[in-house]
């Protein structure tokens, strides 16, 4: 067994846990995007990012892909970890306004601007789809090809896989496959609508035919009636 | 499981990890390029998945998924030769060539490609053809780099030519200098190596010129014998280089004085070498 503390609560974790589920395990919430049980940790968003250790010399890591080691201090909320974890989102907003997981993290984690040079991708490169494939589905059809800004995500060669199944996995994992509700303003980095109190869709005529996620909606259930 | 069925095969090809860079570099020194044909017979006979093996295949720079042109152009598009307008050299060539970067030529002439930093930033731009060295290039030496590039750069004048320039080594073991100024070769003091082949043991003195495959031996070394290069000074073999990228030999390294490291082919006849100055000082 390994003794370390977390959030100042000292415990003893099996060799091998990692720092995410030992914190879980004590009911620190860690938020993760790249990390899903059931699939190998990846360690590609860096949302989890934890702190090890106080002072100058912390350092800090990822702790999907962090094994306990004994001794160590984490901190799961300190300023730092916040400050980064809200600039990870920022840059995820950056690549994919688009992604209702990713529009769902900036309002749980009060990210209100998104200052670098607006993109639309489709792909954050989080590997889900690739592990999905892989470890669970067990045909391994699709995977990362390219570097840098080059890197994609596809079938070698871009051919028609004989290995998929067309099972779909890899489109349930996907974050970016979840689309945000668009209604107000498509173009806006953030659309942060489900986070106000009053949802901006009260204030337009039409509402019934909109692309949203809030399902039943107050909102809209008022103006039905 | 049953060893012998892996028996035909070669050794690195038994699916262990890190094999797979080797087969690919195989297949590359083999074609010139990657072959989608050649890929997925290497899916088929080591089991490795072809996801992984196109993914690997596309990532490195080294390889490339269409067939090359007889030479290779790449032009430095690094931070060094960036600001020393290496871009505009770029375009210069693309228009000359009427390819892209990345792209080869429709007479399979040329392939130009761009790079990042080939680790000889002081004499930038660098635009390096079928792997000779040509520092400082402005826009209007494109036009005579590349014809010379037709004309075939392996077959150079020492004496005229800028693009050969005197290398300083040393022995990567005792560091002692290989340089054997009583012996000059090109005009130049000859690097002086023990070679040993076929129970024949003497001395080489190769041409210290980067570009020049001018040698004088002791013994008369047959083509495409693969020879065992030793250090006079401290008798250790030099050892340790890559696999020649031609032909697949093992390299034999030397340290360049001023940094950094070159290795050259140890079979006889073949032209590999390989410079790589990232560790130099330039004065
Ligand atoms: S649909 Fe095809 S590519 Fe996607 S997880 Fe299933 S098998 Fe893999
Ligand atoms: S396609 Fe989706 S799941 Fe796959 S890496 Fe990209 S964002 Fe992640
Ligand atoms: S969840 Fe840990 S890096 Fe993505
Ligand atoms: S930047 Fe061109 S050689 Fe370094």
């Amino acid at each position: 067994m390994i003794q370390l503390t977390i959030n100042g609560l000292q415990a003893s974790f099996e060799k091998g846990t990692t720092l995410l589920e030992a914190a879980r395990f004590l009911g620190f919430p860690i938020p993760t995007l790249c990390h899903m049980e059931g699939l190998s940790p990846y360690g590609a968003c860096r949302l989890c990012v934890v702190q090890i250790g106080d002072g100058p010399g912390a350092k800090l890591v990822s702790s999907c892909t962090y094994p306990v080691e004994e001794g160590i201090r984490v901190r799961t909320a300190s300023s730092r970890v916040i400050r980064a974890r809200r600039m990870i989102i920022e840059l995820l907003l950056a690549s994919c306004p688009q992604s209702k997981v990713i529009q769902d993290l900036a309002s749980e984690h009060g990210v209100r601007q998104q200052r670098f040079r607006q993109e639309h991708e489709t792909c954050i490169l989080c590997g889900l789809c690739v592990r999905m494939c892989e470890e669970q589905m067990a045909a391994g059809a699709i995977g990362f090809r390219g570097r840098g800004e080059h890197r994609t995500i596809g079938t070698p060669f871009d051919i028609t896989s004989e290995k998929c199944r067309q099972c779909g996995g890899c489109i349930y994992v996907c974050p970016t496959c979840q689309l945000r509700c668009t209604y107000t303003a498509p173009e806006k980095a953030i659309c942060g609508g489900c986070a106000n109190l009053q949802p901006p869709c009260l204030e337009k005529e039409r509402f019934d035919d909109m692309m949203c996620f809030m399902e039943p909606c107050v909102a809209c259930e008022i103006k039905k009636n | 499981m049953n060893p012998s069925v892996h028996t035909d095969s070669k050794p690195h090809e038994e699916g262990r990890a890190g094999s797979l860079i080797a087969s690919l570099e195989e297949i590359q020194a083999r074609y010139g390029y990657l072959p989608q044909k050649a890929l997925l017979d290497l899916h088929k006979r080591t089991g490795s998945s072809l996801v992984d093996i196109y993914g690997v295949a596309t990532f490195y720079r080294a390889f490339s998924l269409k067939p090359r042109g007889k030479h290779l152009i790449s032009v430095c598009l690094g931070t060094a030769c960036h600001v020393n307008r290496a871009p505009v050299v770029a375009r210069e060539v693309e228009r000359l060539l009427n390819v892209k970067a990345g792209e080869t030529t429709a007479d399979r002439e040329f392939t130009l490609e761009t790079v990042n930093c080939l680790g000889a930033c002081a004499l930038g731009p660098v635009v390096v053809v079928d792997g000779h060295y040509f520092p400082a290039v402005t826009t209007s030496r494109v036009g005579d780099i590349l014809q010379s590039a037709r004309v075939g750069l392996n077959n150079v004048k020492v004496e005229t030519d800028e693009r050969v320039f005197p290398l300083e080594v040393s022995c990567a073991r005792c560091n002692h200098s290989l340089m054997d100024p009583t012996h000059p070769i090109d005009g130049h003091p000859s690097i002086r190596v023990t070679v040993s082949f076929d129970n024949q043991h003497g001395w080489t003195a190769l041409s210290c010129l980067y570009g020049s495959y001018n040698v004088a031996s002791e013994y008369e070394i047959p083509d495409d014998t693969v020879v065992n290069m030793f250090c006079p000074h401290c008798h250790a073999e030099l050892l340790g280089g890559g696999s020649c990228m031609e032909c697949g030999s093992p390299m034999v390294p030397m340290i360049v004085r001023s940094g950094g490291i070159v290795q050259i082919c140890t079979r006889r006849g073949c032209l590999g070498h390989m410079l790589d100055l990232s560790g130099a000082i330039v004065h």
